[in-house]
């Protein structure tokens, strides 16, 4: 008798879990094959089970290059970035990535160690009001409360952190709670009777949609993120080639349409091609798909498309009508959507004059730069596309380089493109490459950096030379804050007010410090060899590309201006 | 112009921060807001009176309580044929000399003292917004010490009268 009750005993003992056993039971279930993440003593029970995991864990060097490093994963993968911090400080660096995820739609799980239960609340060590903090900047947060509701918990977040309109979702796990001993719990349910993303579009407004383009003679199509996000880019050309629609992308939107295609018209905004502004100022019909009118690309909002029924197609119905009036609202899954387009058949627009007028304004208008003895960014990044076959994933930072990859790397595919939209976070290039490259090992993948974004994530580099991963490190050296400093010159009188930083250190020297290759590049022959050595190789490499301190992104859009105001058209 | 907007919610800790949160992140002004319980286990009615300059920001802002994952429904039922009730404590001054002043003042208001010491009532009122308003301006010379109001709670009625009824006038 006695013996019997003590098996069943060391029975239920064997079954027993913790917090933390859950925890990573939910992971695996989820499939997720990386975890950037930093440890720190609020989260020891979980790291102590992730010691014996077969999930691959990142070491960033600080939290913030974790959570960008999230991000280019989920950015490439199309999977949410899993993401591990420590209480208090580890939390708080985590603030810049989750408002830059949730700005740009990006699916994150990120889970943040709490002090424990009992002292929430009592100002302890390393405790921070994490939900407080991040309410406004996650799609969803959670607390645990108690150890059996981790894997429901865990499930609902990824489901919501990637269905409707993606983005981050933060659990907060107590010390306690993580180390906690309980029976496995039963399976819960889902439980999100709040939570219901309208996925398939109404079919009156599709037919509505589908008429109005037949009737239409400047029509357009701009496509954004949303595109990427639902990866609809084979829909896109189907019902652009179907209807003969020129497409218009955003900045984030790039590589959703073929910039080889014929019906490609360029990038709009404050610094797009002049026949993307000039479309949408003159376009009678304008199609957004995925795209949500942000200001940089609409310029003032009084002269945007003036002459335009404005259709929206967009998960999030709250981003229809936001900024601009719309006429025809789909509140539908891009894909989805596009598919039922294709289906209606409609007769396509009498509009060849429209098309002439938009190749003409491409070929009269495309960027352009000057020459001069010193290295020409743009020239470099059009090496950079040639070399790369154009087959790259370009990261980058955001500033003026930025800008420059947007303009002259040609983007032929989706999913090449990761780079900080809506928040504009610099630092965020470095760390994000390295998520990219872990999401598609077997890609190059270029690091288009600024020597400012740089040396606010210089730390990464280590994480590069650990995971050896093949980044190719591309530092647009311009002895400033390039995006501050052209500000100033045009609309501050050239005062430059603390954008100029020449004294720097060697950045070549530094990537030998860490390991990594280094060259400095001054000239463009200089260029032409040094690029063509390293991207063929399987290194990574850091690259001090020297350019024209002096140069400009144009054209540019004036705050305050409309999309037809461009200056620096022409030479 | 006033909105009244309505809503269910899923009755978790944090929520009506979410709900205030949102409201701040997008610059929006309210003017009460009232919490409660509902007939459903867990789940909350709150009502939210609010100032907006336009019928497109009352949409954007149901729009974006619609999208908070603990929200169940959203209705702006500022046209809807509704009941709309408030509740204040008011505490007044008053002497033996106007005590029945204040009396005869509260009776058609259908307001009731609930508390009387030697200075001062204690006035219980309720009704709609602008019931409120005009007792709170007639009470208001005796001398007010203390005032709370709950803020609207309102749903719509069980019957929907069609809108833009015309009103019928007799000539004869």
């Amino acid at each position: 008798m006695l013996q019997q009750a003590a098996i069943t005993e060391s029975k239920a003992k064997a079954k027993m879990v913790t917090g933390a056993d859950l925890l990573l039971e939910a992971l695996e279930k989820e499939k997720v094959e990386v975890i950037f993440g930093y440890p720190g003593g609020a989260v020891l029970p979980i790291y102590d089970k992730l010691y014996d995991s077969k999930i691959l864990h990142v070491l960033p060097r600080h939290e913030q290059g974790g959570i960008h490093a999230a991000e280019g994963y989920a950015r490439i993968s199309g999977k949410p970035g899993v993401v591990i911090a420590t209480s208090g400080p580890g939390a708080t660096n985590i603030v810049t990535g989750l408002t830059d995820a949730m700005m740009d739609s990006l699916p994150l799980i990120v889970f943040t160690g709490q002090v424990p239960t009992n002292v929430i609340g009592s100002d302890a060590f390393q405790e921070a009001d994490v939900l407080g903090i991040t309410t406004p900047i996650t799609k969803y947060n959670y607390q645990v409360r108690n150890i059996e509701d981790i894997p429901r918990i865990v499930k609902e977040a990824f489901y919501i952190a990637s269905s409707g309109r993606p983005g981050p979702v933060l659990i907060d796990i107590p010390k306690d709670i993580a180390a906690s001993v309980s029976k496995p719990p039963e399976e819960q349910e889902i439980k999100l009777p709040g939570y219901q993303p309208t996925v398939q579009p109404n079919y009156l407004q599709i037919k509505k949609l589908s008429e109005a383009v037949s009737r239409a003679n400047k029509p357009v199509i701009l496509a954004g993120a949303g595109v990427l996000l639902s990866k609809a880019s084979n829909e896109l050309k189907e019902y652009a080639e179907q209807q003969q629609l020129p497409v218009i992308h955003t900045l984030l939107g790039l590589g959703g349409f073929p910039a080889d295609h014929k019906l490609f018209v360029g990038m709009a905004g404050m610094h797009g091609c002049y026949a993307s502004n000039m479309g949408l100022s003159e376009c009678d019909l304008l199609i957004n798909i995925g795209a949500r009118f942000d200001d940089r690309l609409t310029g003032n909002l009084q002269f945007f498309a003036p002459h335009a029924t404005v259709a929206h197609i967009d998960i999030d119905p709250a981003e229809i009508g936001k900024n601009v009036q719309t006429a025809i609202p789909v509140v539908a899954d891009a894909k989805e959507a596009l598919k039922q387009l294709v289906k209606q058949n409609g007769k396509p627009p009498v509009h060849g004059e429209w098309l002439e007028q938009i190749h003409k304004w491409q070929e009269e208008y495309p960027y352009y730069y000057g020459e001069s003895a010193a290295l020409k960014p743009q020239k470099v990044m059009e090496m950079l596309y040639e070399k790369t076959t154009g087959d790259a994933i370009v990261v980058t930072d955001v500033g003026q380089h930025q800008m420059w990859a947007a303009q002259y790397y040609q983007f032929n595919q989706a999913n090449r493109w990761v780079t900080s939209g809506g928040l504009g976070t610099m630092g965020f290039g470095l760390p994000a490459s390295i998520g990219a490259q872990l999401a598609d090992p077997d890609r190059c993948v270029v690091a288009v950096l600024g020597d400012g974004g740089f040396q606010m994530s210089t730390q990464e580099l280590t994480v590069i030379k650990e995971l050896n991963l093949p980044v190719k490190i591309a530092i647009f050296n311009n002895l400033s804050l390039g995006m501050v400093r052209q500000w100033q010159e045009i609309f501050y009188d050239k005062r430059y007010s603390h954008s100029k930083i020449p004294i720097q250190p060697s950045f070549v020297k530094l990537a030998e410090a860490y390991g990594i290759k280094g060259y400095e590049i001054n000239t463009a022959e200089e260029a032409e060899v040094i690029l063509e050595e390293v991207l063929s190789n399987r290194e990574p490499v850091l690259l001090d590309i020297r350019i024209d301190p002096h140069e400009n992104v144009y054209p540019m859009i004036a705050p305050g201006k409309g999309l037809h105001e461009m200056v620096g058209v022409k030479p | 112009m006033k909105k009244i907007i309505s809503m269910t919610v899923m009755n978790r800790p944090g929520v009506l921060n979410r709900i205030t949160n949102l409201f701040s992140k997008r610059n929006y002004n309210i003017e009460s807001i009232s919490v409660g319980l509902t007939e459903q286990e867990g789940v909350s009615r709150i009502t939210c009176v609010i100032h907006v300059e336009s019928d497109r920001e009352a949409e954007q802002i149901t729009k974006q309580l619609n999208k908070q994952i603990d929200i169940l429904k959203v209705t702006d039922i500022s046209d809807q044929a509704i009941v709309a009730r408030e509740l204040a404590l008011i505490k007044v001054l008053s002497t033996p000399q106007t005590r029945n002043e204040l009396y005869a003042l509260i009776e058609p208001f259908r307001a009731a003292v609930i508390d009387i010491s030697k200075d001062s009532l204690v006035i219980q009122i309720t009704g709609e917004s602008e019931k409120i308003e005009a007792f709170i301006e007639l009470i208001k010379p005796y001398g007010i010490k203390e005032l709370a109001r709950t803020g609207t709670t309102a749903f719509p009625r069980g019957t929907q009268k069609p809108v833009n009824t015309q009103k019928t006038y007799s000539i004869v």
